[in-house]
C-alpha cells in the first residue's frame, strides 16, 4: 500500500552507460516521461576504449520513487550499472564553477580576498573583472556565489555534481 | 563466414536467419531497396497491409498467437509515424516485435527532407529499444541484437531505422550466432531465498489467492503448465488479468474468472479479503487495483516479474522476485514439494466456502430478451457454437472486449489477443489478419465493436487479398458503448459525441470488400446466422445488432475499491445467495 506523503529524499545516482547516440536522450526522456525530478545532471565519456560514459544524476523523490528510478534506469538496454552513491553515505561529491565578477577599487580587492579564502583560482582577469574557478561541494559554491553577488557578480557557469564512492572498489 | 552484400540484402538475410516467415509492411521511397530484394527471393512472405498501424497490429497478433517475434517493414516519415500507435500498444502489452523503418539517406538526415522524420526520437519512448544504423557494417549485428532484445527479458518492440544509402551500401554480413549483446542479460532465475520465503508464506495462508497475468503467457506454454500444477498442488483459488486469460483453464473449478474493473465479484472480493496474494507476471495496473490505498488491505504479497521496475511500482509488496515466471514457478513447485507443506486445511475450506457465497451472487448474470439480442447472449452463443473448433479470438476495445473476456472461456494460452494496456480501438481486425496467417486452419474471430472496427476497417482488403477467412463479429450497439456507459453512470446521461451516427451498412461494406456480409438482429435467428458465418470459408463481416443501451457489469468505478463494485440488476442479492449456496455446502 502507498504511504501517505512520505518524506522526499535527495539521491545521487551514478549511471554507467554505453556511449552511443541517443543514450542521454533515453535517460532524460525517462525522467520527463515518468515525471521524475532532475536536480543536476552531468555526463561525459569516462572510458574511451570501452566507449563508456558516466552520467551523474541528482534527483529527489520518496524512497519508493527513488527505487523506481533505479529500476527504470537499469532496464534501459544501453545501461550497464546504476549505483545510488547516496546509500551508505560513502561517496564524495564535487562540483566545479566558473564565476565572473566585475568591479573596481575596494570591491575588486574584496572579491579577490574572498576567492583566496575559498581557494578559488583566478583563470581570467582584466582591469575591471575576474573569472574565478572554484571546486567543492555544492553548498560551498552556493556560498561563494552569494558572497560575490554584492561585489559585482556577472554570471556563473556550473558543471553540476559528479560523484564517486570512497574506497578501493569500482562501481 | 562473413560475406559481402548490400544493406538491403542483409535485411532479408537477417530475417531469414531469425526464422521470420511473414513480414507485415507497406512500401515507400525510403525502403525501395529492401522491397526490391523482397521481390527477388521466396523465403520471406510479405503481407501488404493498408495502413502501417495495421501492419504493427497484425505482427502483434502473429507474435501473441505464436510466441515468436513479429516483424514489420515500413517506410520513413509517415510510414514510421503511422506505426507509432502499434509500437506503443506492443510496448504496453509486452509483445515482441522488430519494426524496420526506412530513413532518408544519411546526408539528408536533419535537412527536413521529403518524408523525413526523427524516427528514433519519436519512437524512443514507445519502444523497448531502437537503433539508427548509419554504417552498413553495423547492420547485421544491430538486426540480430534487435531480435534478441525484442524477445528476451520483458518482451517489447524494437525499431531499426535504416537510411536508404545504407540499404544500398555493401558490407560484411554475419549470422545470429556471431552476435551477442554487450550488456543486456535479463535475469531468468529468481532469488532462491525469496522463493523459499514465498513458499513459506503461501504454506501458512488462510485466505490465499493467486493473481496471474500476461507474463505467464509471454513466458511460454511451459509456464502455463507450471501455473496449473502450482494451483493444483496448493488448492488455492486463481484469478487473472485480461492479458493473462487462457494461462489457466476457465473450466477448472479453482478459476474465479477475470479480476479488475469488469472482473467477477468473487475474483475481486477474494483479492480484497485475502491474507496472502501471489502475483505472477502481472503488474498491478490501475484497472486491476482500483483505489490503491484501499487495495487488498490485509494481505501479504508476493510478486514475480521479469521486470524489476514492475515490483513496488504501484503497490508495495512483501516479497518481490525478479525472474521469468516459468523459472520461478518451477522453483516454487520444487520447493513446495520438497518441504512437504501442510496447508491449513480447515482455513482453506472456510475460504472456499466464502468464495462460493460470492460466486452465488452470479455477478455476470444479465436479463435476456426475446425481442432484442443482448450482447452478452451474442458472445455466449458464439462461444457455444464454436466449441468444437480450434478458436483464436481477437478484440477491439470497449464494452464488447469486456463481454468477450467475461463470456468467452479460454482453456489454453495464446488464444486471446486483445489490446490491454494501451486500449487501442482498431486493434482486433489487423491482429486477426496476423493470427490467421500464423494459424491458417484455425477459426479466427475478431469480436468487435462497430466504432472500433471502423478505425482499421481497410484491413479487410488485406484479409481478402491473402484469402484469410477471418470473421469480424461486430457487436453493433450503435454507440461507443463504454463511453456511453461512463456518460450514463458518471456524466448525467449526457451522451456527448458517443452515438455512432451515419454508420455504414456493414453487409454492403462486406460486399464492397468482396467478402461475405451477414446481419442478425433477432435472438431467435442468432444461432442460424452464426452457423452460417462459420460455414463460410472466406472473410465475413457479421453485423450483430444488439441492445444499444446494455451496460457492462460488474464494474468497479474508477477510484473505488474492490469491495465497492457495481453489480447489474440481474445479479443475486447476497442474502439469497448465502442461503442458496448454504444448502449445497452443508
Amino acid at each position: 500500500m502507498l504511504m501517505k506523503n512520505p518524506a522526499t529524499e535527495r539521491h545521487t545516482l551514478s549511471v554507467l552507460v554505453d556511449n552511443e547516440p541517443g543514450v542521454l536522450a533515453r535517460v532524460i526522456g525517462l525522467f520527463s516521461g515518468r515525471g521524475y525530478n532532475i536536480d543536476s545532471l552531468t555526463v561525459s565519456e569516462t572510458e574511451h576504449e570501452k566507449q563508456l560514459s558516466r552520467i551523474t544524476i541528482v534527483t529527489t523523490g520518496t524512497p519508493m520513487v527513488i527505487e523506481q528510478i533505479k529500476n527504470q534506469l537499469e532496464r534501459l538496454v544501453p545501461v550497464h550499472r546504476v549505483i545510488d552513491v547516496t546509500v551508505g553515505g560513502k561517496s564524495i561529491e564535487r562540483e566545479l564553477a566558473m564565476v565572473k565578477v566585475r568591479g573596481t577599487g575596494e570591491r575588486r580587492v574584496e572579491a579577490l580576498r574572498l576567492s583566496d579564502a575559498f581557494r578559488a583560482r583566478v583563470i581570467d582577469a582584466t582591469t575591471e573583472s575576474f573569472v574565478f574557478e572554484l571546486t567543492g561541494k555544492s553548498d560551498k559554491i552556493d556560498q561563494f556565489v552569494g558572497l560575490m553577488l554584492p561585489l559585482g557578480l556577472v554570471e556563473v557557469s556550473r558543471t553540476g555534481i559528479v560523484a564517486i564512492t570512497r574506497g578501493p572498489e569500482a562501481m | 563466414m562473413a560475406e559481402q552484400m548490400t544493406g538491403a540484402q542483409m535485411v532479408i538475410q537477417a530475417l531469414v536467419d531469425q526464422a521470420v516467415e511473414h513480414v507485415f509492411g507497406y512500401p515507400g521511397g525510403a525502403v525501395l531497396p529492401i522491397y526490391d530484394e523482397l521481390f527477388q527471393q521466396d523465403k520471406l512472405r510479405h503481407i501488404l497491409v493498408r495502413h502501417e498501424q495495421g501492419a504493427v497490429h497484425a505482427a502483434e497478433g502473429y507474435a501473441r498467437s505464436t510466441g515468436k517475434v513479429g516483424c514489420v517493414l515500413v517506410t520513413s516519415g509517415p510510414g514510421a509515424t503511422n506505426a507509432v500507435t502499434g509500437l506503443t500498444d506492443a510496448l504496453m502489452d509486452s509483445t515482441p516485435l522488430v519494426c524496420i523503418t526506412g530513413q532518408v539517406p544519411t546526408h539528408l538526415i536533419g535537412n527536413d527532407a521529403f518524408q523525413e522524420c526523427d524516427t528514433v526520437g519519436i519512437t524512443r519512448p514507445c519502444t523497448k529499444h531502437n537503433y539508427l544504423v548509419k554504417n552498413v557494417d553495423d547492420l547485421a549485428r544491430v538486426l540480430h541484437e534487435a531480435f534478441y532484445v525484442a524477445a528476451n527479458g520483458r518482451p517489447g518492440p524494437v525499431v531499426v531505422d535504416i537510411p536508404k544509402d545504407v540499404q544500398f551500401a555493401k558490407g560484411f554480413y554475419s549470422g545470429p550466432r556471431n552476435v551477442q549483446h554487450k550488456t543486456y542479460r535479463p535475469k531468468l532465475k529468481g532469488d532462491l531465498e525469496k522463493i523459499k520465503a514465498a513458499v513459506a508464506l503461501m504454506a501458512g495462508a488462510k485466505r490465499p489467492v493467486i493473481y496471474s497475468g500476461g507474463g505467464v503467457v509471454n513466458s511460454g506454454s511451459e509456464a502455463s503448465h507450471l501455473l496449473r500444477e502450482l494451483v493444483k498442488l496448493t488448492g488455492f483459488p486463481i484469478t487473472s488479468t485480461l492479458m493473462g486469460l487462457g494461462a489457466f483453464p476457465a473450466a477448472n473449478p479453482q478459476w474465479l474468472g477475470m479480476l479488475g474493473m469488469h472482473g467477477t465479484y468473487e475474483a475481486n472480493m477474494a483479492m480484497h479479503d485475502c491474507d496472502v496474494m501471489v502475483c505472477i507476471g502481472a503488474r498491478f495496473d490501475d484497472r486491476i487495483t482500483g483505489r490503491v490505498d484501499a487495495f487488498s488491505p490485509g494481505s501479504k504479497r508476493v510478486h514475480v516479474d521479469i521486470d524489476a521496475s514492475s515490483i513496488n511500482k504501484n503497490v508495495k509488496v512483501d516479497i518481490g522476485i525478479v525472474g521469468d515466471c516459468g523459472h520461478v514457478l518451477e522453483d516454487m513447485i520444487r520447493l513446495w514439494r520438497a518441504s512437504s507443506v501442510e496447508t491449513d486445511k480447515p482455513a482453506l475450506a472456510a475460504w472456499w466456502q466464502q468464495i462460493d457465497k460470492w460466486r452465488g451472487r452470479k455477478s455476470l448474470a444479465y436479463r435476456n430478451s426475446s425481442e432484442v439480442i443482448k450482447p452478452q447472449y451474442a458472445i455466449e452463443r458464439l462461444y457455444a457454437l464454436t466449441r468444437d473448433r480450434d478458436v483464436y479470438i481477437t478484440t477491439e476495445v470497449g464494452q464488447h472486449q469486456m463481454w468477450a473476456a467475461q463470456f468467452f472461456k479460454f482453456e489454453e494460452p495464446h488464444r486471446w489477443m486483445t489490446s490491454g494496456g494501451l486500449g487501442t480501438m482498431g486493434y482486433g481486425l489487423p491482429a486477426a489478419v496476423g493470427v490467421q496467417l500464423a494459424h491458417p486452419n484455425a477459426l479466427v474471430i475478431d469480436i468487435a465493436g462497430e466504432a472500433s472496427v471502423l478505425m482499421t476497417m481497410q484491413e479487410m482488403s488485406t484479409a481478402v487479398q491473402y484469402r484469410l477467412p477471418i470473421k469480424i463479429f461486430i457487436i453493433n450497439n450503435q454507440y461507443m458503448g463504454m463511453v456511453r456507459q461512463w456518460q450514463e453512470l458518471l456524466h448525467g446521461g449526457r451522451y456527448s459525441e458517443s452515438y455512432s451516427e451515419a454508420l455504414p451498412d456493414f453487409v454492403k461494406l462486406a460486399e464492397a470488400y468482396h467478402c461475405v456480409g451477414i446481419r442478425c438482429a433477432k435472438p431467435d435467428e442468432l444461432d442460424a446466422a452464426i452457423r452460417k458465418m462459420l460455414a463460410v470459408d472466406r472473410p465475413v463481416i457479421f453485423d450483430c445488432v444488439v441492445d444499444p443501451t446494455e451496460n457492462c457489469f460488474p464494474m468497479i468505478p474508477a477510484g473505488r475499491a474492490h469491495n465497492e463494485m457495481l453489480l447489474g440488476d440481474a445479479a443475486q442479492d447476497l442474502e439469497a445467495a448465502i442461503t442458496e449456496e448454504g444448502k449445497v455446502m452443508v
